[in-house]
């Protein structure tokens, strides 16, 4: 098993295997390689498109490293082959795609219900339902954040480009492991198909984090109990000979389900959104573009990113103050930082390829008077650059009609 | 000698003390299933250090998974045997089990069982089949006997019961079993076995549920149950030479295979090794 105290050996297979450098490479295979440098060492999954080079990937690369690939019978035993495997330490995976996702939500309620660290990838396609098997899209946005039931907190990241997708998959098993809970990389078939020139790293340049272990047998009884005052507990792995009940159903904080007091549901629950809330600096992360002086803003994400960002600089070179903001972190969604943006903005612009989902969180943080505009495009083919500058473009327009009379 | 092995103080040793006393009604078939499960572990000295017992939803899941004193993971309804599938991949060393019911086993969570076997990993399944769906309240289940009365078929069951062991058996499992809670010695050193076998093993219990099926087919007590269990119950050796007609609404016991034959984690292990050395010795792109 690959774990803490290997790394010495699997930094030098790193090293040996994939030398740092410039590779030409998949947005599928840069997750893959990413979660590989992250220390993923168990991945079990279902063939899907247009995620199946993840798995295809993992497959040929993680017996390299001693890791071990699955292809289960469906999406949901991936999934739980997932959860069972991070409980004995291995950093773990899947990938899917839409359809397979919605599968995944029961155990993924249950991952976060039972704190467990894993990477759950969904190359966004097109939907509902098999819609354009083989098209991107960017409709499961709410999906990622409320698919599962109940209430609950999530962490979703999502990359803009092929090397993004390398450095935001290790980012999402570095928060999960940090924060014991499972984190999405809410990636898209577009950029999971696009071949891009990527550059790998050292493997020493790339931070790695592990979960919190039990410091001893005391603290190995209370799996879920906030034993450090940071509301993350350390996680007692199976195998350790500490008698560890791991239940879906409220529990206390030594495992054990009660699901009768109102009081130890509250608490595990409250616990579980706080844990997410205090911490939200070090889960948030965006990347800003212009925005210092910008009257027009643009709020976008993933593969919508690009095209915003070339839009932006299309406009000032026409004079137009346009800027842009792209979270990394979608949930918890960075919509303070927003707000504080929006204060100078006239207008905001939200290019998404759905028929507007991330919009609903930007307006929930924004004033009324200005007015949150959806640019948005389905159908499989991404928003270019012209696209989202016309939009630039009238709101100016419209602008300066407002100020003239 | 025997007996005295049934004492339940000498067995509560295995319990988790905070969890009693377990919420199985009086008389339910899990309690002797949870006595031979522990009987068994007792005699082969296994310690339950090296044991991950995991289940699903519903009345016999609750058997091991919290009473048992070990690792255990409680699940989602009908995905145990996935959940255990990671668990034995990250632990090849440790004794990976499952016990659930047959809803929650061979209805919901079919796919995972056949593909399991399939796949021959060292998992042992105790499948406890009671005929119902009990915690949800005595739905009909896809074992429920073809006639018999439950809440969802309350004029009669129009559909056909799923042979669960000999379909495992034939999906490719190392080792395959069926008893009753009639036959608890029997029980106990299936279970044995099935701890012991390399591969995929399944125990296949038909156990009592006086409340949610005995209670609507004319059996309101567990003695009355076990009585069925014991007139009903065909040895396999026996039950080669009957015709259909004749096997019709009986249970066949005993061992439907016994075979070895190539382990799942042990061949992916053996895989990774092979590729690893490859690399490690500098195969492929030797610097
Ligand atoms: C996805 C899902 N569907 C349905 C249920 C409700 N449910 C709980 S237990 C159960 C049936 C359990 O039957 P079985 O496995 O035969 O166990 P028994 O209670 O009879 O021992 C069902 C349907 C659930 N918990 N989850
Ligand atoms: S309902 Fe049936 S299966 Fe469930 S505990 Fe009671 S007797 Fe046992």
């Amino acid at each position: 098993m690959i774990i803490r105290g290997d790394e010495p050996e699997q930094i030098g297979l790193l090293k040996k295997l994939y030398p740092k450098g410039n590779y030409f490479m998949q947005g599928d295979e840069a997750i893959a390689y990413g979660a590989l440098f992250a220390g993923c060492r168990f991945y079990a999954g279902y063939p899907i498109t247009p995620a199946s080079e993840i798995a295809e990937t993992m497959a040929r690369e993680l017996p390299k490293l001693k890791g071990y690939y699955i292809q289960m019978e469906d999406e949901i035993g991936s999934i739980a082959a997932v959860v069972g495997a991070s409980w004995t330490g291995l950093k773990s995976m899947t990938a899917t795609s839409g359809p397979g996702f919605s599968l995944m939500q029961e155990n993924l309620g249950y991952a976060v219900f039972t704190e467990t660290p894993l990477v759950l990838v969904d190359v966004q396609r097109s939907g509902p339902s098999t819609g354009q098997a083989t098209k991107g899209a960017q409709g499961d946005f709410f999906q990622a954040r409320w698919g599962t039931h109940g209430d609950h907190p999530i962490i979703a990241v999502s990359p803009t480009s092929v090397e993004d997708s390398f450095w935001e998959t290790i980012r999402a098993f570095n928060l999960s492991e940090k924060f014991r809970i499972p984190v999405i990389l809410l990636a898209d078939g577009i950029i999971g198909h696009t071949r891009e020139q990527i550059r790998i790293p050292d493997p020493e340049e790339v931070e790695i984090v592990y979960r919190k272990l039990p410091a001893n047998e005391e603290e190995a009884k209370y799996p879920f109990g906030d034993v450090h005052g940071d509301l993350i507990p350390p996680m007692p792995l199976f195998g350790n000979g500490y008698f560890t009940h791991v239940t879906g159903s409220t529990h206390k904080e030594n495992g054990l389900r009660d699901v009768y007091t109102p009081e130890v549901h509250d608490r595990l629950v409250r616990r579980l959104h706080k844990k997410i809330e205090v911490h939200e600096k070090e889960i948030q992360k965006w990347e800003e573009y212009y925005t210092d002086d910008a009257e027009i803003l643009l709020v976008s994400w993933g593969v919508s990113a690009r095209p915003s960002l070339g839009a932006v600089i299309e406009a000032r070179k026409k004079g137009i103050k346009a800027g842009l903001i792209v979270p990394k972190t979608v949930h918890p969604f960075p919509g303070k930082r927003i707000k504080e943006l929006s204060k100078k903005a006239h207008t905001i612009l939200v290019p998404e390829m759905n028929l507007g989902q991330m919009i609903l969180e930007v307006q929930r943080f924004v004033r009324e008077e200005v007015p949150v505009i959806g640019v948005n495009k389905i159908g499989g083919v991404p928003l270019t650059v012209e696209e989202i500058l016309k939009e630039i473009e009238s709101s100016a327009e419209r602008s300066r009609h407002r100020s003239a009379d | 000698m025997a007996k005295q092995i049934y004492t339940k103080y000498e067995m509560a040793k295995y319990l988790r003390k905070e969890a009693l006393p377990t919420a199985l009604c009086p008389g339910c078939g899990g309690g002797t299933v949870l006595n031979a499960f522990a009987n068994a572990i007792d005699q082969l000295k296994i310690d339950p250090r090296d044991l991950v017992v995991v289940s699903g939803i519903g009345c016999s899941a609750w058997i091991a998974s919290p009473y048992f004193l070990a690792d255990t993971l409680h699940t989602t309804h009908g995905r145990a045997i996935a959940f255990a599938t990671g668990v034995k991949v990250g632990l090849p060393d440790k004794k990976v089990v499952v016990i659930s019911g047959d809803g929650d086993l061979a209805g919901i969570g079919g796919n995972h069982l056949i593909h399991a076997a399939r796949r021959n990993i060292d998992i042992t399944v105790i499948l406890v089949n009671n005929f119902i769906y009990g915690m949800t309240g005595g739905q009909v289940a896809p074992t429920t006997p073809f006639g018999a009365i439950t809440t969802t078929t309350p004029y009669r069951n129009i559909e056909h019961p799923l042979k669960i062991a000999e379909t495992v058996a034939s999906a490719g499992a190392s080792y395959v079993a069926r008893w009753t809670t009639f036959h608890v010695y029997q029980l106990i050193e299936s279970i044995k076995k099935a701890l012991t076998v390399k591969g995929f093993s399944l125990v296949e219990v038909v156990s009592q549920c006086p409340v949610q099926f005995g209670r609507r087919n004319r059996m309101k007590t567990p003695a009355e149950m076990l009585r069925w269990f014991s007139k009903n119950s065909i040895p396999i050796s026996k039950a080669k030479n009957m015709s259909p007609e004749e096997l019709e609404g009986k249970i066949i016991i005993g061992e439907f295979v016994s075979r070895e034959k190539p382990e799942f984690t042990e061949e992916l292990n053996k895989l990774i090794d092979e590729v690893a050395q490859y690399y490690r010795l500098g195969g492929e792109d030797a610097d």
